[in-house]
C-alpha cells in the first residue's frame, strides 16, 4: 500500500530545492517561495490520495504553489506594478503545459546561496540549508540532530524573518564576495558532516545519517559549481572520511581508533570515490585550499595498508602546509600527532606544550587526550593518566569518556 | 540508506530496444543519469555487455564448478545494468525508480543494499563478536 505522505516526502527531497528555486525566481522572495511550497505541499497530502499520484509530481506542486502565488497577488487591494505583470504572465502561463516545467540549476545555487547567507545565524544556517536546499521536513532535521521539533522549527521561522528583514534578493553574490560566501556555504555543509562523524553530543560516537546528508549536499553543491576546486575536495574529504564508517565502532558502539581499525572494512568504492573527488579538484589546476590539503590527509590514511605503512612524514607537510593557509590549534594538534608517529613522541610532546602555553583548545578534551597520549608513549605514565582523566571530564561524548577512562585504567 | 536498481530486459523489450533511435535512447538515459548526480544520490551505475563472446556462467552444483557461455541460457529477463543510489527512505527510491526511462518488457529490481544494522540481531553472537575483537585488535583482514 502507498502511504502519501511519505511520497509525499519522497517526492519533496527529490524536487523540494527546484521547486522553492523556481518560485524564487519568479517571485524574487525565497520566504514567500517556501511559504507557498509548503501550501502546495500540503494540498497533495489531501488530494493525492483520492486523486493518485500526479505524473510528474514536481511540476504538479510548483504549478498548484504558482496558482496560490496569484491568488496571493489577487487579493491584494492595490497591486503595484511588478506583482501585477508577474501574476499577469504566470496566469497567462498557468493553464499551458504544466509538465514544461525546466527549473534552472542556477536558481538551486542561488537558493544555496540564501541559505547560507550572512545574516543568518551559522546554526540556522544549517537548519534551512538542510530544509530548502536537502528537501527535509523539520520533523527529519530535528531527528538527525536530536533536538526538539520546536527549536529547528523556531531557528527556520526565525532565519526566513531575518531574511525578509534584511531583504536579501534571490541572487548569487558579486564577483568580489564569491569566495568568502562560498566558504560559508562550504562551511554549512562541512558542519553537518562533522556534527555527524564525530558527534558532539549524544550516546552515539557517530551519525551516519547525518554524515550522509552532508555527503549529499556537497555532490549537489558540485554539479552546481563544477568550476570550484575546493567543492570537489570537500566532497572528497567527506568521502574519504565516511569511507571508514564500517570500521569506526564495534557492534555495541564504542568506537575503535585508527590504528585499531579493520582496514579491510574500509568502504572501497568510496575512497575511490574521494580520490576522484580530489582528482577533479586538482585537475582545475588552481593549488589546493584547505579542504583539499585535508582530503589529502585523508587520502594518506585511507590508501595505507597499516599505521606503521602510512606516510607521517607527508601527513606531517600537508599539516604544515594547512597550519599556514588556514591557521588552527586543531590543526597544530593533529600535526602534532603526525610528527609523533613520523619522528616520535618528544618532538611532538613540544608542539603540543607550545599549544598549551599559549592556552589554545582550552576547555578542550582534544589537547589533554593527545598530551596523555604522547606521555604515555613517553614512558610517563602517571602524568598520562591524569591527562586522560582530564580529558575524559571535558568531552561531551558518553563513548569517548569511556574510552579515556579505559585508557588511564589501563596505565 | 543505499538501494541498488538493476534491471532487467526480455528478449522482446531488447529486441524493441534495438529498433529504437540508438541517440534518443542515449539521451534520455542520459538525461536520468544526469538527475541522479545533480540531486547528489548516484553512488554507482553502469550497463553490462550483451554479447556472447564476453560473458560466460559459472555453475557451482558441480565440482569442479561448469563453466557455460552466458549470460543467456534459460535466463528470460537479463540482467542488463544497474544503479547504486544512496537515498533517505524507500519511498524515494522508489520514486527514482519509477523515473527511469524504460520501457515495456524492461523491469527494475531494487534492492536495498544491507548495512552493519542488518546484522544487530547477531551482535552477540559469539563468533561473531570473538572474530570483531580479533580483527579489530590484529588490524588485519
Amino acid at each position: 500500500m502507498v502511504d502519501t505522505r511519505r511520497t509525499v516526502e519522497a517526492v519533496w527531497r527529490i524536487e523540494g530545492a527546484r521547486i522553492v528555486a523556481t518560485l524564487a525566481r519568479v517571485t524574487n522572495d525565497v520566504v514567500l517561495a517556501e511559504d507557498l511550497a509548503q501550501e502546495a505541499v500540503i494540498d497533495a497530502l489531501r488530494q493525492w490520495p483520492e486523486w493518485g499520484i500526479p505524473q510528474n509530481p514536481g511540476a504538479w506542486l510548483t504549478a498548484v504553489a504558482k496558482r496560490k502565488a496569484i491568488d496571493t497577488w489577487r487579493r491584494r487591494e492595490r497591486l503595484d506594478d511588478r506583482y501585477q505583470a508577474i501574476a499577469h504572465d504566470l496566469a497567462a502561463r498557468a493553464g499551458s503545459e504544466p509538465d514544461a516545467w525546466e527549473p534552472i540549476d542556477d536558481d538551486v545555487l542561488r537558493l544555496v546561496f540564501i541559505a547560507c547567507h550572512p545574516v543568518i545565524a551559522r546554526e540556522a544556517q544549517v537548519a534551512l540549508t538542510l530544509r530548502l536546499v536537502g528537501g527535509l521536513t523539520t520533523e527529519e532535521i530535528a531527528r538527525l540532530f536530536l533536538l526538539p521539533v520546536g527549536t529547528i522549527q523556531q531557528r527556520i521561522v526565525r532565519a526566513k524573518k531575518t531574511l525578509t528583514a534584511a531583504k536579501v534578493p534571490f541572487e548569487v553574490p558579486d564577483p568580489s564576495e564569491w569566495r568568502a560566501r562560498l566558504g560559508s556555504v562550504l562551511g554549512v555543509v562541512y558542519l553537518v558532516f562533522t556534527e555527524g562523524y564525530a558527534a558532539t553530543s549524544g550516546e552515539h560516537w557517530m551519525r551516519t545519517d547525518l554524515a550522509n546528508e552532508a555527503l549529499r549536499l556537497g555532490r549537489v553543491l558540485a554539479g552546481l559549481t563544477p568550476r570550484e576546486p575546493e567543492v570537489h575536495a570537500l566532497v572528497a574529504l567527506m568521502e574519504l572520511q565516511a569511507s571508514r564508517f564500517g570500521a569506526r565502532v564495534r557492534p555495541d558502539g564504542t568506537p575503535i581508533l585508527l590504528a585499531d581499525q579493520d582496514r579491510s572494512r574500509w568502504d572501497r568504492a568510496q575512497i575511490g570515490r574521494g580520490q576522484a573527488a580530489l582528482a577533479r579538484a586538482d585537475a582545475l589546476g588552481r593549488g589546493r585550499g584547505s579542504y583539499a590539503l585535508q582530503a589529502a590527509i585523508a587520502e594518506c590514511h585511507a590508501t595505507a595498508p597499516s599505521v606503521e605503512t602510512t606516510d607521517w612524514a607527508r601527513i606531517v607537510l600537508l599539516y604544515e602546509a594547512l597550519g599556514r593557509i588556514a591557521p588552527n590549534p586543531v590543526v597544530d594538534l593533529n600535526r602534532a600527532v603526525a610528527v609523533s608517529m613520523a619522528t616520535g613522541p618528544a618532538s611532538a610532546l613540544l608542539i603540543v606544550d607550545g599549544l598549551a602555553d599559549a592556552g589554545a583548545l582550552r576547555g578542550s578534551s582534544l589537547l589533554p587526550s593527545v598530551r596523555g597520549e604522547l606521555l604515555a608513549r613517553l614512558g610517563r605514565a602517571e602524568e598520562a593518566r591524569s591527562e586522560f582523566v582530564t580529558a575524559a571530564a571535558l568531552t561531551g561524548n558518553e563513548r569517548e569518556r569511556g574510552v579515556l577512562l579505559a585508557k588511564a585504567a589501563a596505565l | 540508506m543505499k538501494y541498488m536498481l538493476i534491471m532487467r530486459a526480455t528478449d522482446a523489450a531488447r529486441q524493441d530496444y534495438e529498433a529504437m533511435d540508438f541517440n534518443e535512447v542515449i539521451e534520455k538515459m542520459g538525461a536520468y543519469n544526469e538527475a541522479l548526480l545533480k540531486a547528489g544520490v548516484m553512488l554507482a551505475g553502469d550497463g553490462l555487455a550483451d554479447s556472447m563472446a564476453d560473458n560466460f556462467v559459472v555453475d557451482f552444483s558441480a565440482d569442479p564448478p561448469i563453466v557455460t557461455d552466458g549470460p543467456y541460457g534459460e535466463t528470460h529477463e537479463l540482467f542488463s545494468g544497474f544503479w547504486m543510489i544512496q537515498v533517505g527512505s524507500k519511498e524515494e527510491a522508489m520514486e527514482w525508480a519509477n523515473r527511469c526511462p524504460l520501457g515495456p518488457g524492461s523491469k527494475l529490481e531494487v534492492r536495498r543494499v544491507t548495512e552493519m544494522s542488518d546484522f544487530g540481531e547477531f551482535a552477540d553472537n559469539p563468533v561473531l563478536k570473538q572474530q570483531e575483537t580479533w580483527r579489530a585488535e590484529s588490524g588485519q583482514v
